[in-house]
């Protein structure tokens, strides 16, 4: 059934959408992401054209997590407090990087930027991943538990310091304002959440105990990517609602088929599964860049008319 | 009722040796959600008070513009070892859809000075819709605009596309693809002999969104604000209804 798009103004296949959504959905019920990384490069290869394939998955994404932060606030595994500080950095980082975003569409290297900020943050975060889970997985195989350390780094020696209660943190809210800002940018620029940024980032670098920061990811993922949608909807005029609506419809089932499938898999499992994947469409997009393209033209529509 | 209006149409003719006389199957094309592409039947007659010329016979050439957009086309260069868009061209308006059919391949019914005048022919269409700001090698980037455009469908040649009996009748369809952009599609039809226009009609297709797609386009651009808002309602609506329903299930 053929769906004509009213803001893409481009006519496709309506049950392949439901079905793409339904795919990056289950994997991001599994893995615990939103998916935008790989749901954005799939609408570019369908032929949306990429300024209206970032915006409206910035609002795809708004419904998954959404549907996500309900689960874990029952849980209680959503830190508010925590959330709202890098929501502050995250709304500063989605305004500038619309900013840049919109500079380089009139430079015609939007393209560019997207696919090298794709295939450097998938292949580093996707490197380091695979890395550490194959570490984890032999560790789990000798049966030598080593225990966890708290590190006392630069985010307790930095000023503003802040108490939050449910990560068990008492540290400088500079630290998780600048995290939120670059993944605020990313989100802007890649059209996606952040969330494959944003997750490593409050383990590793704010020492935020794992069951909390899945859940304080999502919640404030779903206020950054409201705003990037709302900014793009009021200065690009990109967002294409009936192609979201076909998006998370796929993607809110698809997650919840995932999310039953990520609980029968070990954890160490899913996330070397996660980096084989976050490491392949980097991969690809690398190799776009690379590999003599069969087309040097491109059209472009000139903005500001 | 439409015969009717030929019909006076064929009265109200000023003098001339031949005259186009057109038809359209429809002169509305409305956009749908559903929407999978149109074929336009574009019919018409020829209108003489002499008798049919003798020598070649006649040409007719059939014409299809939709509206035109500034466009910039843009050249992968390899830059640092990966291919990065590099130089470009911008003009000011190429037409978003060109279909051209004839009823004899186009050097035949139409001369290259005749082209140039009426800017039949997709390269010459080009020229006239949009000036090339640059004075660089402007031609490869010109002939890439066509072979993309071609190939995706939206800029058709159909040569001996257009059928043409006794000299007097004539019909050509004109397929419009599904990724139509709204706003007139100027038509216009040529008669020519040996090569030279002797009669020209223009009509426009209007080509519009309409119901659904009229109003979320319109209120996009119109209401920025509350259409954004409506999709962060939607799709909040969404993301709470598939939470409840999964509690649902796994209550069961």
């Amino acid at each position: 059934m053929q769906i004509y798009l009213p803001i893409a103004e481009v006519s496709v296949n309506a049950f392949l959408l439901l079905g793409l959504g339904g795919l990056v959905g289950v994997l991001s019920g599994m893995f615990g992401v939103g998916g935008g990384f790989l749901m954005t490069p799939l609408l570019f290869f369908i032929g949306i054209p990429p300024a209206v394939a970032v915006a409206t998955e910035a609002n795809q994404i708004v419904a998954s997590s959404f549907s996500g932060v309900l689960a874990h606030v029952r849980r209680k595994t959503v830190d508010f407090r925590m959330g709202t500080v890098l929501l502050v950095g995250g709304l500063i980082g989605a305004a500038l990087g619309v900013v840049v975003f919109n500079y380089l569409k009139s430079l015609g290297q939007v393209d560019l930027l997207v696919k090298l900020s794709y295939v450097f943050f998938l292949g580093a975060i996707g490197g380091m991943m695979f890395v550490e889970s194959l570490r984890a997985i032999r560790k789990s195989r000798s049966g030598v538990v080593i225990p966890t350390r708290r590190k006392h780094g630069l985010a307790h020696k930095l000023p503003l310091k802040m108490r939050f209660r449910t990560s068990g943190l008492y540290i400088s809210v500079i630290p998780p304002v600048i995290v939120g800002i670059v993944v605020g940018v990313l989100a802007a620029i890649m059209g996606v959440g952040g969330g494959f940024i944003m997750v490593p980032a409050m383990i590793y670098l704010l020492g935020m105990p794992t069951k909390v920061v899945v859940g304080t990811s999502l919640y404030q993922i779903i206020f950054v990517t409201a705003f990037t949608t709302l900014l793009h909807a009021t200065t690009n005029f990109t967002v294409d609602i009936v192609l979201a609506v076909l998006l998370l419809v796929g993607g809110v089932i698809g997650a919840q088929i995932g999310t039953r499938i990520g609980t029968r898999l070990k954890a160490e499992q899913l996330r070397i599964l996660l980096a084989i994947m976050v490491l392949a469409v980097s991969g690809k997009l690398a190799l776009d860049l690379l590999i003599m393209p069969s087309e040097l033209y491109s059209i472009g529509v000139e903005s500001g008319h | 009722m439409r015969w009717l209006v030929l019909l006076f149409a064929l009265a109200a003719m000023p003098l001339k040796a031949e005259v186009v006389v057109l038809g359209l199957s429809k002169d509305k094309v409305a956009i749908t959600t559903s929407f999978e592409g149109s074929e336009i039947l574009i019919f018409g007659a020829v209108k003489r008070e002499s008798p049919i010329p003798e020598g070649d016979p006649l040409g007719v050439v059939v014409t299809v513009a939709g509206p035109s957009e500034p466009i910039v086309i843009r050249r992968k260069d390899r830059r640092l070892g990966i291919w990065v868009n590099n130089e470009s061209v911008t003009m000011d308006g190429a037409p978003s859809f060109y279909a051209v059919a004839t009823s004899a391949p186009l050097r035949e019914v139409l001369t290259p000075g005749e082209d140039l005048r009426k800017q039949v022919s997709i390269p010459r269409a080009l020229r006239s819709a949009g000036a090339l700001h640059e004075f660089k090698d402007t031609a490869t980037f010109t002939e890439a605009l066509i072979r993309i455009r071609k190939r995706n469908g939206a800029y058709v040649v159909n040569e001996g596309g257009v059928a043409v009996d006794e000299q007097t009748l004539f019909r050509t369809s004109i397929k419009l693809p599904a990724n139509l952009t709204e706003g007139d599609y100027v038509t216009r039809i040529f008669l020519t002999r040996e090569g030279r226009v002797v009669s020209q009609y223009e009509t426009v297709i209007d080509v519009r969104k309409v119901g659904l797609e009229r109003w979320l386009y319109t209120l996009s651009r119109e209401k920025p604000l509350w259409y954004g808002l409506m999709s962060l309602a939607i799709a909040i609506a969404a993301g709470w209804g598939a939470s409840a329903a999964f509690r649902v299930l796994q209550r069961q």
